[in-house]
């Protein structure tokens, strides 16, 4: 059996994740899926699976963040994304500074003091092209798996820039340029540059903080990573589980919560 | 004047809808009775002066609908120097405030849309495209708006007016007069304000040839002393809620603001500024606040979301939030100092060449700093407001200026005054749930 002292469940747009803390604030158990139309139905499944795995669930508190963090029945209460990731980050690192989280739907820039509290916080949700859904779109169109772009796009030695401000509109135009014989690479290369500029423009908004943190599936992607750290001029920090962070501090709310 | 017209406004107007109205209120007023919906858990009952404020705009849209060919007929800009018009007993429309109660009614998508078929941008201002689809469809929840004998356009909000009102003219072709007000980029010099003054003496001669009426200086007088007294009574109320907990939260403000900015220069206005005085220093000695439990302060930066107040007041109710003052009521009660009577047209110029929005974004600042302070604020809210450009020019930068001087933190809110289409429901609440999460 799982030794687990509070869990937190992230209802995001792209995947659902949730985490398993003990006493200590150490994962212990996580587990992500790609969300699902139904969301009550799969944090339901969710718990299905976690019953299996401990006995006292129903004394285990649960928080729940993410854009769909209101329709999780099993959670206590909700918290949002921006606090959750602050304090998932600071367990973590001991220390604050500026998070970029880029998330499927959205992408946050998070302005973390030095105990751990939220100072600023913006959001863009308003435009596709600022979150990771304009890669996925981009990949898919080209005939490339997400996780295969990033490498491709440090290849090519030149950029060709992508005009559009808007990811429907960027498709149509990277079509174009592939059938004006562009490099596939450099297209990708001129794709990742249009989406850091607008979370650069996003970071400079702020009162930047450093270090510079990272989080998000987009960690993975090696384009992103130096991209930022050239244009921003910092050293870029990441977490070990990027990905979870928000699971991560709602589990962590909970066990606080239950103290 | 044609009879006809005349019997007709007296009978619908000042025999049958004025006293109905009247009636009206003094039967809601005795009852007492606070509407079904009211969130008397977590916030004050309404105000008492509410019924007043029903009645004086009811009165004020009823007589637009039986005015024309009674009274000279204006419609103007929100910060227009009306009181030459109400000197010569014109009937005034403000298209900007007609177009908030639409808002407030939820009507502002089908009329705005009118326009927009019509061939105007989603871009521009959505009161302009309220009051420009209202214009071509005469759709409207007042019933019927008055056509204009006049329009007149003052610059010192935007320059949106200047093509809006062009418009106007051109559809009503009707003369429109233009006050342009110099931006003031430091201090006010005094070639601006004889610049105004002249076009204001000018307005005038346009004014009386319109309307077929004389001038009367000693009118102008009498109705300047009325504004004057008016906005310094609205600025004494905005000072009430320094106190703790505040008498009167930023969403009473928004709905009490109407008279000031549609019947300045009137008496009326003055009487019914006076009783929400007496009332609101009532709350004050019995210790209500808008918020029941005030924990936090909070300030509100730019125009109202008219067709959100109700759930924005309830949220921050629920979490013993109190949004205490607003750079956009404020205003309206900062000008008063300036009218001199002794100098009227002169002072006049320098009143419609000060408010907020023809001053650079760091004369906002510091009035946000100054207000900070004075109302013992916890957190800002600038509302990022598409349609008000204006407005929001320069927020981020003050966002960041108030953060690091002031230590409060602030919010950035994207949204609209008017148009819907134009504000997502789950994207705000997340903002203002992380903001509120943030204020603990």
């Amino acid at each position: 059996m799982l030794r687990i002292a509070a869990l937190g469940i992230d209802v995001g747009s792209t995947t659902v994740k949730i985490v398993g803390v003990n006493d200590t604030g150490g994962i212990t158990w996580h587990h992500l899926e790609q969300t699902e139309p139904s969301i009550e139905k799969q944090t339901a499944r969710f718990f299905d699976i976690i019953k299996e795995k401990i006995e006292n669930l129903k004394d285990i508190p649960v928080i729940a963040t993410g854009y769909g963090r209101n329709l999780v029945k099993e959670a206590i209460r909700s918290v949002t994304e921006i606090t959750c990731h602050a304090k998932g980050i600071y367990k973590e690192f001991g220390h604050g500074g500026t998070l970029v989280d880029i998330g499927g739907q959205d992408s946050k820039v998070i302005v973390i003091d030095s105990e751990g509290k939220v100072i600023d916080f913006v959001m863009n949700d308003k435009c596709a092209a600022g979150s990771g859904r304009f890669l996925e779109n981009t990949a898919t169109r080209l005939g490339y798996k997400i996780n295969e772009i990033g490498d491709l796009a440090m290849k090519a030695d030149i950029e060709v820039p992508i005009s559009s401000t808007c990811t429907v509109f960027a498709e149509s135009e990277i079509i174009s340029m592939i059938a004006s014989g562009k490099d596939t690479s450099s297209i990708l290369k001129g794709l990742h540059k249009s989406l850091i500029k607008r979370i650069v423009a996003m970071i400079r908004s702020v009162n930047f903080m450093p270090p510079l943190l990272l989080s998000g599936g987009v960690v993975n992607n090696i384009a992103i990573r130096k991209m930022i750290e050239e244009e921003m001029g910092e050293k870029l920090i990441m977490p070990t589980y990027p990905q979870l962070m928000g699971a991560y501090g709602a589990a962590l709310i909970a066990l606080d919560e239950n103290k | 004047m044609k009879i006809g017209q005349y019997l007709k406004y007296y009978l619908n107007v000042k025999l049958i809808g004025n006293n109905f109205l009247r009636y009206q209120r003094i039967k809601a007023s005795s009852k007492k009775i606070i509407p079904l919906k009211w969130r008397t858990d977590i916030l004050a009952p309404p105000l008492k002066i509410d019924a007043k404020t029903k009645e004086l705009i009811a009165k004020h849209y009823l007589e637009g609908q039986f005015v024309s060919g009674v009274r000279p007929v204006a419609w103007v800009t929100s910060g227009a120097p009306v009181e030459i018009l109400k000197a010569l007993d014109y009937y005034v429309l403000y298209p900007e405030n007609h177009a908030a109660l639409c808002g407030a009614r939820r009507k502002v998508v089908d009329i705005s849309s009118e326009a927009e078929k019509a061939g105007y941008s989603r871009d521009i201002c959505s009161y302009a495209r309220t009051d420009l689809g209202a214009t071509l469809s005469k759709k409207t929840p007042v019933g019927r708006l008055p056509k204009p004998d006049l329009l007149l356009a003052c610059t010192n909000i935007c320059q949106t007016v200047l093509s809006w009102y062009r418009v106007l003219a051109h559809y009503y072709n009707v003369p429109l007069a233009l006050i342009d007000t110099p931006f003031i980029y430091g201090e006010l010099r005094d070639h601006d304000v004889e610049y105004v003054k002249k076009q204001l003496e000018d307005l005038i001669t346009i004014a009386e040839r319109v309307s077929k009426r004389k001038f009367n200086y000693n009118n102008f007088i009498r109705v300047a002393k009325y504004s004057k007294e008016a906005t310094e009574l609205w600025l004494e109320i905005m000072k009430c809620c320094k106190h703790k907990p505040a008498p009167i939260s930023v969403f009473d403000q928004f709905i009490q603001m109407a008279p000031i900015v549609e019947m300045r220069g009137q008496k009326i206005t003055i009487d019914f500024y006076w009783a929400m005085l007496k009332e609101i220093k009532k709350r004050i000695s019995d210790g209500i606040g808008a918020v029941k439990n005030e924990k936090k302060r909070l300030l509100w930066d730019n125009l109202p979301i008219w067709y959100k107040i109700r759930y924005l007041s309830e949220y921050f109710g629920e979490r013993g939030i109190s949004i205490v003052a607003s750079t956009y009521t404020n205003a309206w009660g900062e000008l008063a100092s300036l009218i001199d009577y002794s100098n009227p047209l002169e002072s006049m110029a320098k009143t419609y060449l000060n408010p907020i929005l023809n001053h650079g974004p760091k004369y906002k600042l510091n009035k946000m700093k100054k207000m900070i302070d004075e109302y013992h604020i916890d957190g800002v809210i600038l509302h990022s407001d598409r349609s008000c450009k204006p407005y929001s020019i320069g927020q981020i930068d003050q966002r960041n200026t108030i953060s690091k001087e002031c230590g409060v933190p602030s919010l950035l809110l994207e949204a609209d005054h008017n148009d819907p289409r134009a504000y997502a429901d789950l994207q705000v609440e997340t903002r203002l749930a992380a903001f509120v999460e943030m204020l603990k």
